[in-house]
């Protein structure tokens, strides 16, 4: 796939990295929402025991996906507009999800991100995860505070 | 509006965002929201979104870092509505 360089700025002002970062690339970014995705390796360690014998991509991980691509990229979109990123800080402070999909070993997925809210450092947005073949996996409302810290 | 209206408005919309260990009986005009009420910044952010719908107005960075206390939250409504 190809890569977008037009966000690559944003991919390294993201505050993660191996074996946290559950974000390969951002296809778009505005005002209104982001879209990336990510492929789930299958030789990451989790599988082992999620389950034993039986390996799925667990819900917790599903969830992080959205955040980092649904939420914080979009984030540290808005913030970057306002050059507001030296000493970033960041929380996820709510998440409501429902499963829809098992997301498997080598599977790729998108998330799709649309915002509901950022104001006072909380930014609140609707997201939705698509396997290949564009079926929803998950979705859900994910919150989190980000932003300059004052310290 | 009566201040006594005004207060249990926002009392209402406080309650809501509560940790389990904080009873709306222990919401003074003087408690903190953060030190006293145990509110986080994240739910802090909602008392506030939710009071600009209940009051119809609208509130400033400024704003949310004056809003420390119940009566700094009641201050800052009135100002608001006077503004209006």
């Amino acid at each position: 796939m190809k890569r977008n360089e037009e966000y690559d700025w944003i991919l390294n002002e993201l505050p993660y990295a191996d074996p946290f970062l559950f974000l390969d690339e951002i296809l778009r970014v505005d005002n209104n929402g982001a879209e990336g995705s990510y492929l789930f390796k299958s030789d990451s360690d989790f599988y082992g025991g999620h389950f034993k014998n039986n390996p799925v991509t667990p819900g917790v991980l599903l969830t992080e996906c959205c955040a980092q691509i649904g939420l914080v990229s979009l984030g540290i979109f808005l913030l970057g507009k306002e050059t507001k990123l030296k000493n970033l800080s960041i929380g996820m402070s709510s998440s409501q999800m429902e499963f829809l999909l098992p997301v498997f070993p080598g599977e790729r997925v998108r998330v799709v991100s649309e915002l509901v809210y950022f104001r006072f450092q909380k930014l609140k947005c609707q997201v939705k995860m698509y396997n290949k073949n564009d079926k929803l996996v998950c979705k859900g409302v994910l919150a989190g505070m980000i932003g300059e810290a004052n310290e | 509006m009566q201040e006594e209206e005004k207060y249990q408005k926002l009392k209402d919309i406080i309650k809501i965002y509560l940790p389990e260990d904080v009873a709306i009986t222990d919401v003074e005009k003087n408690s903190h929201f953060m030190n006293n009420l145990n509110i986080n910044s994240a739910n802090l952010v909602d008392i506030v979104l939710d009071v600009e719908d209940a009051f119809d107005i609208r509130l400033e960075n400024d704003d949310m870092d004056q809003m420390q206390t119940v009566n700094d939250a009641m201050a800052i409504i009135d100002a608001k509505l006077k503004e209006k």
